[in-house]
């Protein structure tokens, strides 16, 4: 056993060495040290633990087996789970942090005298109101991001669903938790703790249900961000620090992850939470009925204009990640540079389901991340540009949300694709995108679409290219 | 007067989100995706609860109702902790630097 004082050293230290996992992802050489530094500080955490309880009995061995248990389901998926699959993974993990906190609350609230809160019936108010607020945003972190996960993983559908007075529900459910809070402290009573936690697990289902598909990049971050915030709930009602800082750090990280999606779609925070974005794409299908002339050409005629430009940079989107063409676009890129063409690329900040999804991605297909590019660094080059390659985005390459004010999208920053003398735009359709908008790039002279499966035409480009 | 405990948790709190924030913006947009699966390994420090949970018991009794809920923390942070930190790790792999020819 060691003193209570120490122990807090140690938990601050591990909370140091959290910033400072954080603090090494300001740039790719440092990353893989900075996540030396949140696993060691992880170790810390939990060995002053083992030794601050000091109970190494039989209870111990048990804590070592399920440890271990976790540890290894943790680390199967850690290896198997394919690149393309991290939104749900991310999703997935955010969901155990939330259960996590609801259990952590749960045996708590049962056994008080474990956490030094007081004892059953006659908790301390202070740790009553913060266990039942790491309790209740646990809950909402767990539901929610199930939720998440279903529709990033496709047993679900990724369209919003909505019912009438969907917002007055969910508003008197929230008004509900705090009732509920407020009788719990007055009354002690487990049958006001249990409802707590039941509504607080409905409210997470039907704030994520009217969210879309491609609004999941802002659920992710928010949710992340909740798991942040029920984690430090939880550290108040512990007083442990480490719990605290890394709970204040996830939760802020989280918000502003959420920040820089909605910014990259310019759309306020409470515009995507409402929910319901591009449910009605019926209206845009009627405009688009007479019919635009679509220049349409093959792999041949691709790698032809390709062969022939001297610069390319290249637009990937969500349509790449699902059809799993980025190994298949770095042969292409390969074949490009071996005839001495530049070639970059060109993300956009919502490009995909998740913050970064397309970075990952490129990153496993062994392109090296100075290639790659933010819509700030690169919007200016397109003008310079030969040939833009757009490969599974659609609206984040809308002209129109710089000349139609009357568009969803509207003043959503956009990649200036139409600059490069030639676009090439590979896509199933010429169905409209997320946002339920006609492209208008799709019908301009030096837009050629490439109408196939994303990785099955790069592979046909690269085959025309050698 | 004395200054209760709950306000210096208070500060460290406040202070550790101004952290976050600075830390966070500092943060590389490529790196996005690696930074979520990251915090979400460093949040499962919740496993410092579930262990408190499940070790509180006297030694007959190892499976009272409260320290199952323990052990079943102790579960899923285990998943989140090793999970997360592996498939970071695995994910930081990739993003290297080519040489230049």
């Amino acid at each position: 056993m060691i003193s209570a004082n120490l122990s807090a050293i140690f938990y601050l230290i591990s909370g140091i060495l959290f910033i400072l996992a954080l603090r090494g992802l300001s740039s790719p050489e440092t990353s893989r040290q900075g996540n030396f530094f949140g696993i060691l500080g992880m170790i810390i955490a939990i060995t002053v633990t083992f030794f601050t309880v000091g109970n190494f009995s039989n209870a111990f061995n048990y804590v070592l087996f399920f440890l271990v248990i976790g540890g290894a389901i943790g680390a199967f998926i850690a290896f198997k789970i394919p690149m393309t699959a991290m939104p749900e993974l991310v999703a997935g993990f955010h969901s155990l942090v939330g259960l996590a906190a609801v259990f952590v609350a749960i045996s708590a609230f049962l056994n008080p005298q474990a956490f030094n809160l007081g004892l059953p019936g006659n908790i301390k108010l202070a740790s009553l109101i913060e266990m039942s607020i790491g309790a209740s945003v646990g809950a909402i972190t767990f539901s929610g991001s199930i939720i998440a996960f279903l529709k990033l993983r496709g047993i679900m559908s990724g369209s919003p669903i909505i019912f009438k007075g969907q917002h007055f529900f969910n508003l008197i459910l929230g008004i509900s938790i705090i009732v509920l809070i407020y009788f719990l402290c007055s009354s002690q009573s487990q049958s006001f703790f249990w409802s707590l936690i039941a509504v607080s697990f409905l409210i997470g289902v039907l704030l994520i249900i009217p969210i879309g598909g491609a609004d999941m990049p802002v659920v992710i971050s928010m949710l992340n961000s909740y798991s942040g915030w029920a984690a430090a709930g939880i550290g108040f009602t512990l007083e442990n620090t480490a719990l605290i800082i890394t709970g204040a750090l996830v939760g802020s990280s989280g918000a502003i992850l959420s920040y820089i999606m909605c910014k990259g779609m310019n759309r306020s925070f409470f515009n995507v939470i409402l929910g319901g974005f591009g449910g009605d794409a019926n209206v845009s299908k009627e405009k688009s009925k007479d019919k635009k002339p679509v220049k349409s050409g093959n792999a041949e005629d691709a790698a032809f204009l390709l062969k022939n430009a001297s610069s390319v940079i290249i637009v990937p989107g969500y349509g790449m990640a699902v059809a799993q063409a980025q190994h298949a676009l770095r042969e292409m890129v390969d074949a490009l540079k071996k005839n001495d063409i530049k070639v970059s690329y060109a993300v956009h900040p919502v490009a995909g389901r998740m913050p970064g999804h397309m970075n990952v991605l490129l990153a496993e297909a062994n392109v090296s991340y100075d290639e790659v590019f933010e819509l700030d660094d690169i919007n200016n080059d397109f003008a310079n540009t030969d040939v833009a390659f757009v490969i599974g985005a659609n609206d984040v390459t809308n002209p129109i949300a710089k000349t139609d004010p009357q568009s969803p999208i509207f003043g959503m920053p956009v990649l200036d694709v139409e600059k490069c003398k030639s676009v090439l735009f590979v896509k199933r359709s010429l169905s409209p995108g997320y946002a339920g908008v006609d492209n208008e790039l799709f019908y301009r002279d030096n837009t050629l679409m490439l109408f196939a499966d994303a990785k099955k035409m790069t592979e046909d480009i690269v085959k025309n290219l050698n | 007067m004395e200054i209760d405990p709950f306000i210096f948790r208070f500060s460290i709190f406040i202070l550790s989100i101004f952290i976050g924030y600075y830390v966070v913006w500092s943060v590389t947009p490529s790196l996005h995706t690696p930074l979520m699966s990251v915090t979400n390994a460093i949040s499962s420090v919740i496993i410092v609860g579930a262990i408190i949970a499940a070790l509180a018991s006297s030694s007959d009794k190892i499976f009272e109702i409260s320290n199952i809920f323990g052990f079943l923390a102790i579960i899923l942070a285990a998943i989140n902790i090793f999970g997360g930190f592996l498939v970071t790790q695995r994910m930081l792999q990739m993003y290297k630097k080519k040489k230049k020819k």
